[in-house]
């Protein structure tokens, strides 16, 4: 291709070479404005390059800390430590039970094949989204007050921020189902429930299962951090190593973390991949 | 047909049928074990599980005649959690509106500092793990890794960045770049950068070969087949991303602050512990006020930008 080839495909198409002047002003505004406010933020977070520097470097010794690993010697040591981690995994199991228990039965408010009021849909659907908006750990401290210092607290934070997320979900699983099992139901005399419970059921299950599992997985990272405000589980022992000092033994336990999540999410993902096999085949 | 005349139908359709009924005597009592397995486990790990997580836990509680009784923690706790919540809700009355809401609100220009921060630490940190996510998806994502082990470490390195909450992050980075905004956006940026080079990876994954295939075969180097060749497939996807994590960035900027790394959090710590009630109800209403605009906003923008590729295709 030559230039002069060039220059006339210019002057033919010439959006394909250039945007209008609108859209590049555009364009160069947002960019500016972008970088604009990252300077800024520099500015007005007093990052300088000497504290980036002192921070790198304490950072470096923490790090050092990773290795050798530290490995509990003693089974009093290690066995709080499963402790912490056992009580994590069961903030996230009965958080994610106890708030389907109760979700379920608000998610058929938000289904629009249920609930035929859209007045009442929309003001349940903003329902959830509130619920939804709450943080875990602000719940958690507010949970700690009423019933004191301990994975309970956590367990019901995680079951009130749970209902909003799962209501939502289940309701759209529930919109998103055949009406012609429905119909055959009703076609030979079914009453609105059996409807409900051999005509819409049998197709939601399968994913309301699949939710749960995905949540669990969720909850069991979210769960790692509830401790760090006093709700129980491993995020404790971590915060409290922490505040010791005590590098060595806080690496060792974020690993641990780290594996436990990875062990969890094997496993869900299997469990995950047999019911969905196991659905599809009941198709 | 044949069959129909034949005299011995009628025994060889009951054996038809009666084979039906067996398979199906055997499938479903398969699946009622199969169901009942299921239910004795659940019920195992649920006793288990609430056995650990002291849900059945009982306490004693002041009765109204000044006893003390036993009680399930649950039923114990709720009176107190109303009590709780009770105290923060504000006195507003009609005819002195103006005045209680100035009231409930008196550190509104302290309150909006830390806003300001707290949106200003999401920003930087979504800047920061968009960046670091963006530049690390390519290594990360197996059709376009240069070589095995650079896939494998890059991959190690965002697992691990996302696995560890924001929160873990910000307690060590509070120590490291001492107390302040600064620590919290490392934290959430580096969470982010894990968070978001997984899911750029995936859209990456899943693009056409082809464009890339071309840029080689005109003797470009990996560098201009990732620039000529997959960036612009993955652009609209990552913006929408990004948006998502924005989102998800406010939220946990507006509660690092609990363990010192700026924004809306810290000053939730305070009015925690001095036990100033109605302080908490106001930063309660900032926090969530500020988390619907933002989820609003952007999931508009989002629907546009989907909207906009849906026509160009």
């Amino acid at each position: 291709m030559t230039p002069s080839q060039i220059e006339a495909a210019k002057a033919r198409v010439p959006l394909a070479f250039q945007d209008p002047p609108a859209v590049r002003a555009r364009k160069i505004g947002l960019r500016v404005f972008m970088t604009g406010l990252f300077v800024y933020c520099f500015w007005a977070f007093e990052i300088t390059p000497q504290r980036i520097v002192t921070g790198l470097d304490r950072l470096g010794t923490v790090i050092g800390f990773m290795f050798p690993p530290h490995i509990w010697t003693s089974w009093e040591e290690f066995s709080e430590v499963l402790n912490g981690l056992g009580e994590t995994l069961a903030i996230a199991f009965l958080g994610t039970v106890l708030g389907a228990v109760f979700a379920f039965p608000l998610s058929f408010l938000g289904a629009k094949n249920i609930n035929r009021f859209t007045f009442w849909r929309q003001t349940s659907r903003r329902g959830y989204d509130v619920i939804r908006a709450f943080e875990t750990l602000i719940l958690a401290l507010i949970f700690i007050r009423a019933f004191g210092l301990g994975p309970l607290a956590g367990i019901l934070a995680i079951t009130v921020s749970e209902i909003g997320t799962f209501a939502k979900l289940f309701s759209e699983a529930i919109e998103n189902t055949s009406e012609r099992p429905v119909d055959g139901v009703k076609a030979s005399g079914g009453s609105r429930l059996q409807q409900i419970r051999y005509g819409i059921m049998p197709q939601v299950n399968p994913v309301i299962l699949s939710i749960l599992i995905y949540n669990f997985e969720s909850n069991v990272r979210s769960g790692t951090i509830l401790g760090i405000v006093g709700a129980g589980g491993i995020g404790f022992l971590l915060s409290d190593r922490i505040a010791a000092y005590k590098w060595g033994e806080a690496w060792s336990i974020i690993f641990l973390i780290i594996a436990m999540v990875y062990l969890i999410d094997w496993i869900s993902g299997k469990i995950r991949a047999q019911l969905i096999g196991k659905s599809e085949l009941a198709k | 047909m044949a069959v129909t005349t034949d005299p011995s139908f009628v025994p060889t359709g009951n054996t038809t049928i009666s084979a039906f009924e067996a398979e199906f005597a055997e499938k479903r009592q398969k699946a009622r074990r199969a169901w009942a397995i299921g239910s004795v486990l659940f019920l195992l790990c649920f006793l288990l599980t609430s056995w650990m997580g002291d849900f059945f836990k009982v306490t004693q509680v002041t009765m109204p005649d000044g006893s003390r009784e036993w009680r399930w923690i649950i039923p114990a706790g709720i009176p107190r959690l109303g009590e709780y919540i009770s105290k923060t809700i504000p006195v507003l009355r009609w005819d002195s509106l103006g005045a209680d809401f100035t009231e409930w609100f008196w550190r509104w220009k302290v309150y909006f500092k830390l806003l300001a921060e707290t949106i200003l630490i999401a920003y930087m940190a979504t800047v920061l793990g968009v960046v670091g996510g963006f530049l690390l998806s390519f290594p990360a994502s197996r059709n376009l890794a240069p070589n095995k082990w650079v896939l494998w470490i890059t991959r190690r390195y965002l697992e691990i960045a996302r696995t560890v909450p924001e929160l873990v992050w910000a307690i060590i980075f509070v120590f490291c770049f001492s107390v302040g905004p600064m620590a919290g956006v490392m934290a959430i940026g580096l969470h982010a950068t894990g968070a978001l080079g997984k899911l750029y990876s995936e859209v990456n994954e899943n693009i056409d070969m082809r464009p890339l295939e071309g840029v080689k075969a005109a003797g470009g180097t990996w560098f201009d087949q990732i620039r000529y060749g997959a960036v612009p497939q993955v652009m609209p996807n990552i913006i929408s991303y990004t948006l998502l994590r924005f989102e998800i960035n406010v939220r946990a900027s507006s509660i690092i602050g609990y363990v010192g790394a700026g924004g809306l959090g810290q000053e939730f710590r305070t009015a925690m512990s001095f036990q100033e009630y109605t302080e908490l109800s106001a930063l309660f209403v900032i926090i969530f006020v500020t988390v619907m605009i933002i989820d609003y906003g952007s999931e508009k923008l989002r629907h546009k930008i989907i909207g906009m590729e849906g026509m160009r295709t």
